[in-house]
């Protein structure tokens, strides 16, 4: 069997098992929280402090490489700017989801795998302190750790099996699998970030982050596989469309 | 086949399965609002500790559901529209290198 039938054939099986799985997962999860990112005032001072410590290092050499960029590559501005408008326009999608909540995807996979995860933690961090000022979604004082979740962490992930599986697997698996993981992992990370500042009383921080964990997982699965597959569509457009463009910053078709 | 029409169809296939997995929740579960509130989020934050305070508020919150809708759609809107706006322009731009 050639890897295109192979993955088509896992592809519908998830599918499948997740409509199935949804139904069963709604009677455990009915009153899921499905804030993406962790609110304002919700993160005590020292762990917001601890986070944006973190991204800070992130976005210092994002902003570097960012101008680096501009200056070396004026050509790649606009397709700076389309990964951003992409980013900006997915965490404006709250879509539904199997648990019977919503939860919108993060958009972040596309710009990690073409500009790597520095510069994401930039352009992440701008979607989020929109979404922070003008949305009272995410907050201020939760934008460190909101960063790192959803702008480094989910990115790191997604360069990583971007150059780890590229040319092994064809490459819309690739770019599928990388963004849907980063998605996934932005949710893993928010839930440890919230066990760790709510360890449970009785079962410390194992226990918080099943909780907080199980919460988000089947909500998320399902929005995941649709931000990869989304990811994948804007993908084959640029690859169609600007391939001038991709192959100055090094993404050469298959 | 041309491997034209058979991207199309891919491309057609993607786009289906994205409206498939947003669409069948709304059957699965007629009962539900979908909710995404973040006021939801603080139930199991609370759960955990109860006496947490949120030591900061959000400097400015919309008004109410139609002002935060409107500023959702607005994000959308300004998103997509630059989507539109460099698809075009590489478009246009192919088209008259050739």
């Amino acid at each position: 069997m050639s890897k295109k039938a192979i993955g088509s054939r896992v592809f519908m099986l998830v599918t499948a098992l997740l409509l199935l799985g949804g139904r069963a997962a709604w009677a455990s999860v009915n009153s899921a929280p499905q804030a993406m990112h962790i609110m304002e005032g919700f993160l005590p001072p020292l762990w917001a402090a601890i986070w944006f410590a973190v991204a800070l290092p992130f976005w210092a050499i994002g902003f570097r490489q960012i101008g680096r960029l501009v200056r070396e590559k004026p050509e790649s501005r606009l397709l700076l700017g389309l990964v951003g408008a992409f980013a900006f326009v997915l965490s404006a999608l709250k879509i539904p989801s199997v648990t019977g909540s919503s939860s919108h995807p993060t958009g972040v996979g596309l710009g990690a795998i073409i500009f790597g995860p520095f510069m994401m933690s930039v352009v992440g961090a701008i979607v989020l302190l929109f979404q922070a000022l003008l949305l009272a979604h995410g907050g201020l004082t939760t934008l460190g750790a909101n960063t790192v979740s959803m702008a480094i962490v989910g990115p790191l992930v997604a360069y990583g099996i971007w150059r780890g599986l590229r040319g092994r697997l064809s490459e819309g698996w690739v770019v599928f699998l990388a963004a849907a993981l980063a998605d996934l992992t932005t949710y893993v990370v928010t839930s440890v970030q919230l066990a760790l500042a709510y360890p449970d009383p009785a079962s410390g921080f194992m226990g918080a982050f099943a909780k907080f964990a199980a919460i988000f997982a089947v909500t998320q699965i399902p929005l995941a596989i649709s931000e990869g597959i989304l990811t994948v569509l804007i993908f084959r457009a640029l690859r169609n469309t600007a391939p001038v463009e991709m192959r100055a910053l090094g993404l050469e078709g298959a | 086949m041309s491997a034209k029409s058979a991207n199309a169809w891919v491309t057609v296939a993607l786009i289906a399965i994205v409206i498939l997995l947003a669409v069948a929740p709304l059957f699965l579960h007629r009962d539900s609002e979908f909710g995404g509130a973040d006021g939801e989020a603080e139930t199991a934050i609370t759960e955990i500790a109860p006496d947490y305070e949120p030591w900061f508020s959000p400097l400015w919150e919309p008004p109410g559901g139609e002002t935060e809708s409107l500023l959702f759609a607005l994000q959308a809107a300004l998103g997509a529209g630059f989507i539109g706006y460099f698809f075009g322009l590489k478009r246009g731009q192919r088209q008259t290198a050739k």
